[in-house]
């Protein structure tokens, strides 16, 4: 897969599919223009009109409410038309039905395509067979990636942290299975974090997880010293039935954030996660509810940074006076 | 030939008139990103204003965004929480096609609903393409298309005339 997909002829975004083969300034555009849009929420009027009269189709194949309502709002700060649409997929044939899918809205005369698929490689799939003049965004696909959500953590981190230059991350919990950690620790290596910690139990690591850039830890008490950021990760409980895991009660103990495991990482840690939440599984409700957690944040966060996005890919390549 | 401070100084007396001719009360003095924060920090200080400079950027508001695309450096907009009733006075450097004003009034509407707005600029320059006009000026001037003003600041400020020459 050619990750120059991404990027027109003068390297500015096209589609926004993957953190993967993106440069380091590019995604730091990203978190200047997101910070601009952060500033119009002291607007009476929270709404821009650089998308006016652009139609967004939100196509969303595999469930989801955070990420597809900051979608949408986000397109409608912008001025676009936005249709959001909950595909049931059926086992069979999807590479057809997907591709009429996507022909049938083409003929509607949409600008851009927002896309969340269980399959991994499914917005790379539409990016390369869809118009020339749409633009693709991944909104989650498979196993493989989630660059918004890794954008928009990486946003809440810059406002909280300032720097990235000096930071120790740990991010805990089923990396496997994890599209959210994929992109999150390219995003953090591309920005140029020293040091990211992966924690996990074996189980729920990938085979050569080191080659990614990071660091591997099997216990959370050794892994969370003197950390700046935790990342948690939701914990999806049909793992359990996998045998991959013994137990909920066995995971919480081992790998779940406590507030006495959190005073391991530096006293001004923060803790994230993407959601949605298992409270006493993965982590303990006096933590995510705590003065140290920015999960809330993040949510706000992931409006302006798929304003960013969205309105970054819609600039048409062309002559600047 | 331009000189800055000339400019600045005709700027600042036609902009005492017009505040007492338009009777601004307690005005808020907003520059638009970058040549007219420049020009506004001067008028700013000369008038003795104490309320803090609002600043803003236009990136989100352009009419030819389709066009040209975003501007790379754009940065938050920086105004106050309440715009409703208020007399502001607009600052740029340049006044050439009014689509920057346009912009920029777009914008500060969203915020809120200004008793009413005055526009100062150093330069009006040729080229008007919409029925707007500044109401107080450093000076007017006559360029041929190919040339440009060029404001680089913010310290030294200073102003030149460019020809553009056409690529191919």
């Amino acid at each position: 897969m050619s990750h120059n997909l991404q990027l027109n002829s003068e390297g500015k975004l096209k589609h926004f599919l993957s953190i993967e083969g993106l440069p380091k300034e590019l995604l730091t555009e990203i978190l200047d223009v997101a910070e601009s849009f952060v500033g119009m929420n002291d607007q009476q009027i929270k709404k821009v009109p650089l998308l006016r009269g652009k139609t967004i189709v939100n196509l969303f194949f595999e469930n989801s409410t955070r990420t597809r309502t900051t979608f949408e709002l986000a397109a409608k700060r912008l001025s676009a038309d936005v249709l959001s649409m909950s595909i049931a997929t059926s086992s069979t044939s999807k590479g057809e039905s997907l591709l009429d899918t996507i022909r049938n809205l083409e003929a509607m005369f949409v600008d851009m395509f927002v896309v969340r698929h269980a399959i991994s490689g499914a917005a790379h799939f539409i990016a390369q067979q869809t118009a020339p003049h749409i633009s693709v965004i991944n909104a989650g696909d498979g196993q493989h990636a989630h660059p918004t959500q890794a954008m928009l953590d990486m946003f809440t981190i810059r406002q909280v942290k300032k720097d990235f230059s000096q930071l120790k991350v740990a991010i805990i919990g089923d990396i496997l299975h994890s599209r959210v950690a994929r992109s999150q620790i390219q995003a953090l290596n591309t920005l140029g974090v020293p040091e990211v910690r992966v924690i996990a139990p074996k189980t729920l690591l990938p085979a050569h997880v080191e080659s990614l850039g990071v660091k591997v830890s099997h216990n959370l008490t050794a892994g969370l010293k003197d950390v700046d950021v935790v990342i948690m990760l939701r914990l999806q409980k049909e793992r359990m039935t996998s045998a991959l895991l013994p137990s909920e009660s066995e995971y919480f103990k081992c790998f779940g954030l406590t507030e006495e495991k959190l005073k391991i990482a530096k006293p001004d840690a923060i803790v994230m996660h993407p959601g949605p939440i298992n409270r006493g599984v993965e982590i303990e409700s006096r933590v995510a509810d705590g003065p140290q957690s920015v999960i809330l944040k993040q949510v706000s966060n992931g409006i302006a940074i798929r304003m960013a996005v969205m309105a970054m890919a819609m600039q048409k390549p062309g002559v600047l006076l | 030939m331009l000189k800055i401070n000339e400019l600045l100084n005709n700027l600042d007396v036609e902009l005492k008139q017009i505040i007492l001719q338009r009777h601004l009360v307690d005005p808020l003095m907003i520059g638009i990103r970058s040549g007219g924060v420049w020009v506004a920090e001067h008028l700013h200080q000369q008038l003795g204003f104490t309320e803090p400079l609002g600043l803003l950027d236009i990136s989100f508001y352009r009419d030819d965004f389709s066009q040209v695309g975003m501007h790379p450096n754009v940065k938050p907009s920086q105004l106050p929480a309440r715009i409703d009733g208020r007399d502001i006075i607009l600052v740029d450097d340049v006044f050439y096609t009014g689509r920057t004003i346009r912009a920029a009034l777009n914008e500060i509407f969203d915020y809120g609903r200004p008793n009413q707005v005055v526009l100062a600029v150093l330069l009006e320059r040729n080229g008007r393409q919409i029925p707007l006009s500044p109401d107080c000026v450093g000076a007017r001037i006559t360029l041929e298309a190919e040339q440009r003003i060029k404001l680089t600041g913010p310290e030294p400020l200073e102003i030149q005339i460019q020809t553009i020459t056409a690529t191919v």
